[in-house]
C-alpha cells in the first residue's frame, strides 16, 4: 500500500504574501526558494540546492565586491530593485576592468510582501545576471516581521576575473590625463525621484540601470595600457565620484559643463526640483580617467558600443593641492563642483 | 527650456560683460547689492562674477528667507515637531538649518519627530486631508513670492473644513529689509556700508510690482534695477545700474519686463491682505528686530496659527558668537572674514544659515569664491 | 527663496489647477493666482503655484536688447 502523497500547491502568486514561515528554514521556505528564486535564476549550482556553491578558479587576479540595495520605490521607470541589484554588482566588478563570473543574492523580506512583487523582482534580477553571463549561484532568504524592513532589501556579492596587465587604481590619475564620461547623467536619480511621494511629476525618463561589463571589455581591448581608473557615479552622482578621485589621487579636475551630456528632460526635472544633475545618481554610466595618448581610440571604442554611444571627454586632470573639481560653466564663468554633505534635498529656492 | 536657455547664452554673456567693462569707469568702483538670494545663487552657479571687471563688486544681500530666519524660530519649529501628534511639513531648504545646541529638523526627524519635506503647500494640505488623525503644521517661510501660496493654503483649508491644519508663520517682507540695509540698521558695524544700487528681486517683484522700490530711488537716491532670474538678466541689470550711476540717475528700472509690472499681481496681493496682517516687530538674523517687517495671521484665521494652537513661545536663542552670519547678511562682512568659514563651518557642518542655504553668501562663496581664490593663487604661483 | 521657472500650460484642470510642462516633464500645479490662463501660455511657477504669465513680446524685446548690447561691444 502506498501512502498518500500530499498535493504540492503552487505558491499563490496572485494574492499570496510572504509570511514568517517562508523564512523559517522549513518546507515553506524551501517552496519559496524553489518557486521564486530557482525559477528565476535557474542554473546548475542552484539546482544542487546546497548552502554553498563551488567553482574552479581560473589563473589570474580575482575581483570581489559586495553591495546592498534598499532603493525606494522598489519599482521605478526603467527597472526595479532586482535589476538594479544585478546590474549594480556587475558594474562594481566591471569598474576593475574585470569580467563578472558569479553573483550571490541575499534577500531580507518584510512579512506581508506580495509574492507577485517578489517574483517580479527575482525575474528581473535573474535576467540581469543572464545578460551579463554571471549566474547567481548562491543565496539566502530571511523574513522579518511587518515594519522591520521596508518591503525588501537585497544584499549581493560578486566575483570576477581581471585581465592581466591592467593596472587600475584610484590613486593613478595624473595631471593632463583626460576625463571621459560614457553618457548622459542624472537619469536614474530623476526616474526614482519622479515616483517619490510629494515630488510627483510625470515624465518618460527611465533609469539608465544597465550592466557595463561589455562596454568595459571594449575599452580594455582598445586602450588597456592608458586606463588609469574607472568608476560608476552612483549615489552622489558625477560630482561625488570626481571629488573622491581628486582626493584619492591627490589631484584636481578641470571640466567643461558644456561637454557633459544631460538629457533635456532630466535637465528640466532637475530644474523643477532645484537639483544639479551632477549630484544625481546614475546606474549605467562610468567615468574613465585615461592617459591622453590613447584617449581618442578609447572614445571611439566606447562610442561604438550601445551603452557608450554618447561618450564624451568632459575635462582633464590638473595639479591642485586643494583637490578641487573646477568647472567652466556653459555661461563662461567658473565654479567649484562640490560633493554634497548628505542626501540632496530638492531645493525650493 | 524656453524662456530659460536663451537667457543663459554664454556668447551673449561675453557681449554684455564687454559692455560692462567698457561702461564701468576705471576711476571708480561700483558696489551693488543683489538683494535676492536667488540672484546670489545664480551669480555663483554661473560664475557671473568672473565676467565682471574688478571694479564692479556685488555685495550679497539678506534676501534669503532661510538665512534670515533667527535660530529661535527654528527652535520653535523643532519644539512643535516634537509633539507626537504633529506632522511638520517644511520646504527642503529648511531641513538642515541649525537650531540651538546643534539641532536641526533633519536631526529631529532622525530622533523620531514626524517631519516631512514638501515641495508645495498643496502637499501639506493633501497630507492633512489623508491623515486626519495627525495635526499637520506647515512651516511657512519666505518673502512675498512665497506668501501667496501660504495664503491660498489657508483659504483651501477653510474651504475643505480642515480642523487639523495650521501654519507656523515666518513670512517676511522685502521693502522693510531694504530700508534697514540703507539705514545701516545694526550696531557694531565699524564702517558704514556703501551700496550704490540694488539688483531688485525677480519673483518678489512679480507679486509686489516695482512700485515699492520707488521710495528708495527717490528718498535715498539709490537706483534699483529689477532683474530676471537667469544670468543674462542679472548681467543686463548690472549694466543698467552702471549706466545709471554714470549718468547720475537714481531710478527704478525693470529688466524683468517679461514677468514683472509696476503694479504687480493684484490677485496675489489681495490674498495676502485677506489672510495676513503685519506684525509689529520681528527678529531678523543679522538685522535685529525690524518694525512692520513680517506677517502673522489675521484674528479671523487664528485657528490656523500653530503658535497659538500649540502655545509656542519664542525663546531667545544665541547664535554661535563667532558666527558672522549677521554681518554677512547685512553685506558688512565677507564670508572669508568669518573665523569659522571653511574650518568649523562647512556645508557638511554648517554653523549658521548662510552656509546651509544654497542662496546664502557663505554657501555661494564655498562654491564659487574659493574657486576664484584658488585660481588667483595658482596664477601667483606661476608668475 | 525665489526659485521659479517658466513652464508651458498644457491642460486646464478644474478648481484653478493645470498641468504644466518643462521640456516634457509634467506637473500639476495651481493657477489660482493668475487670471485667464490658457493652454499654450507660459507662466512663472514657484512652489507649485503659477505667479505670473510670461509676456512673449516683452521676452522677445529683452532678448533683442541683449543681442544688441552683445553686438555693439
Amino acid at each position: 500500500m502506498t501512502l498518500e502523497k500530499p498535493v504540492r500547491r503552487r505558491l499563490d502568486f496572485k494574492n499570496g504574501r510572504v509570511d514568517l514561515s517562508h523564512g523559517a528554514g522549513g518546507r515553506a521556505m524551501g517552496q519559496l526558494i524553489e518557486d521564486v528564486f530557482l525559477d528565476a535564476f535557474d542554473n546548475e549550482w542552484l539546482r544542487g540546492a546546497n548552502d554553498q556553491s563551488a567553482f574552479d578558479v581560473a589563473a589570474g587576479r580575482m575581483v570581489m565586491t559586495t553591495d546592498a540595495y534598499v532603493v525606494s520605490p522598489i519599482f521605478f521607470p526603467g527597472g526595479d530593485i532586482g535589476s538594479l541589484a544585478g546590474n549594480g554588482t556587475i558594474n562594481d566588478i566591471a569598474m576593475a576592468g574585470a569580467r563578472p563570473l558569479y553573483l550571490s543574492a541575499s534577500f531580507v523580506i518584510e512579512e506581508g510582501f506580495p509574492l507577485a512583487d517578489l517574483k517580479r523582482i527575482a525575474v528581473s534580477m535573474g535576467e540581469a545576471a543572464r545578460v551579463a553571463g554571471a549566474p547567481i549561484i548562491t543565496g539566502d532568504t530571511k523574513v522579518v516581521e511587518r515594519g522591520k524592513a521596508d518591503k525588501v532589501f537585497i544584499s549581493t556579492a560578486g566575483v570576477g576575473i581581471a585581465p592581466a596587465g591592467l593596472n587600475l587604481s584610484s590613486e593613478a590619475a595624473r595631471p593632463d590625463d583626460l576625463v571621459i564620461l560614457s553618457g548622459t547623467v542624472g537619469d536614474h536619480g530623476v526616474a526614482v525621484m519622479s515616483k517619490r511621494e510629494n515630488l510627483e511629476f510625470e515624465t518618460e525618463i527611465l533609469s539608465d540601470s544597465a550592466p557595463l561589463h561589455g562596454l568595459v571589455a571594449e575599452m580594455v581591448a582598445a586602450a588597456a595600457v592608458s586606463l588609469r581608473v574607472m568608476r560608476d557615479p552612483t549615489r552622489g552622482g558625477l560630482a561625488a565620484t570626481l571629488n573622491e578621485l581628486a582626493h584619492q589621487s591627490k589631484v584636481g579636475f578641470s571640466i567643461e559643463e558644456a561637454a557633459i551630456p544631460v538629457r533635456p528632460e532630466v535637465a528640466a526635472a532637475c530644474e523643477f526640483l532645484g537639483l544639479d544633475p551632477l549630484n544625481v545618481a546614475n546606474e549605467g554610466k562610468l567615468v574613465a580617467i585615461a592617459a591622453p595618448e590613447c584617449a581618442q581610440e578609447l572614445l571611439a571604442a566606447m562610442r561604438s558600443h550601445p551603452l557608450g554611444a554618447e561618450a564624451a571627454i568632459i575635462g582633464r586632470v590638473v595639479e591642485d593641492d586643494n583637490h578641487f573639481v573646477e568647472m567652466r560653466t556653459a555661461f563662461g564663468g567658473g565654479r567649484i563642483v562640490d560633493w554634497l554633505a548628505g542626501e540632496q534635498l530638492p531645493r525650493i529656492c | 527650456m524656453k524662456y530659460v536657455d536663451e537667457y543663459r547664452d554664454g556668447a551673449l554673456a561675453k557681449g554684455i560683460a564687454n559692455e560692462i567693462m567698457r561702461q564701468a569707469r576705471s576711476d571708480r568702483a561700483y558696489r551693488f547689492m543683489e538683494f535676492c538670494g536667488g540672484h546670489t545663487h545664480a551669480i555663483s552657479r554661473y560664475g557671473l562674477e568672473d565676467l565682471l571687471p574688478a571694479n564692479v563688486q556685488m555685495i550679497h544681500g539678506p534676501g534669503c528667507p532661510v538665512c534670515v530666519l533667527p535660530m529661535a524660530r527654528v527652535d520653535m519649529a523643532i519644539a512643535c515637531a516634537r509633539n507626537s501628534c504633529v506632522t511638520l511639513c517644511a520646504y527642503g531648504d529648511l531641513m538642515r538649518v541649525p537650531g540651538s545646541h546643534s539641532s536641526s529638523l533633519l536631526k529631529a526627524k532622525a530622533e523620531g519627530a514626524d517631519i516631512r519635506m514638501v515641495y508645495s503647500t498643496l502637499d501639506a494640505i493633501r497630507i492633512a486631508e489623508t491623515e486626519a488623525h495627525r495635526e499637520v503644521v506647515f512651516f511657512a517661510i519666505g518673502f512675498e513670492t512665497t506668501t501667496p501660496p501660504t495664503a491660498l493654503a489657508i483659504r483651501m483649508a477653510e474651504r475643505k473644513g480642515l480642523t487639523n491644519f495650521s501654519i507656523l508663520c515666518n513670512h517676511v517682507m522685502t521693502p522693510p529689509a531694504m530700508r534697514a540695509i540703507l539705514e545701516g540698521a545694526s550696531e557694531g558695524d565699524e564702517t558704514p556700508l556703501l551700496i550704490e544700487g540694488f539688483v531688485g528681486p525677480a519673483h518678489v517683484s512679480t507679486i509686489i510690482g516695482t512700485r515699492p522700490y520707488e521710495p528708495f530711488a527717490r528718498d535715498y537716491r539709490k537706483p534699483v534695477v529689477v532683474a530676471g532670474f537667469e544670468p543674462l538678466d542679472v548681467a543686463q541689470a548690472i549694466l543698467m545700474l552702471v549706466r545709471q550711476i554714470n549718468e547720475g540717475r537714481a531710478e527704478v528700472e525693470n529688466q524683468y519686463v517679461r514677468a514683472v509690472t509696476r503694479e504687480g499681481n493684484a490677485k496675489a496681493q489681495a490674498a495676502i491682505a485677506e489672510i495676513f496682517e503685519t506684525r509689529e516687530s520681528f527678529e531678523w538674523r543679522g538685522l535685529g528686530f525690524l518694525p512692520s517687517s513680517a506677517l502673522s495671521l489675521r484674528p479671523a484665521f487664528s485657528s490656523y496659527d500653530a503658535e497659538a494652537r500649540f502655545g509656542l513661545e519664542t525663546k531667545p536663542a544665541k547664535d554661535n558668537p563667532a558666527c558672522e552670519c549677521g554681518a554677512i547678511l547685512r553685506g558688512a562682512k565677507k564670508p572669508r572674514e568669518c573665523k569659522l568659514f571653511g574650518t568649523l563651518c562647512t556645508p557638511d557642518t554648517p554653523m549658521g544659515s548662510c552656509m546651509v542655504s544654497p542662496e546664502g553668501a557663505c554657501s555661494a562663496h564655498w562654491t564659487y569664491g574659493r574657486f576664484r581664490e584658488s585660481e588667483a593663487q595658482r596664477v601667483r604661483e606661476v608668475a | 527663496m525665489c526659485l521659479a521657472i517658466p513652464v508651458e500650460v498644457r491642460e486646464i484642470l478644474p478648481d484653478d489647477m493645470a498641468k504644466v510642462s518643462l521640456d516634457g516633464v509634467i506637473k500639476t500645479v495651481s493657477t489660482a493666482l493668475v487670471d485667464d490662463v490658457r493652454v499654450g501660455d507660459y507662466v512663472v511657477l514657484h512652489v507649485g503655484y503659477a505667479l505670473a504669465k510670461i509676456d512673449a513680446e516683452e521676452a522677445r524685446n529683452t532678448l533683442e536688447l541683449l543681442k544688441a548690447v552683445g553686438a555693439a561691444a
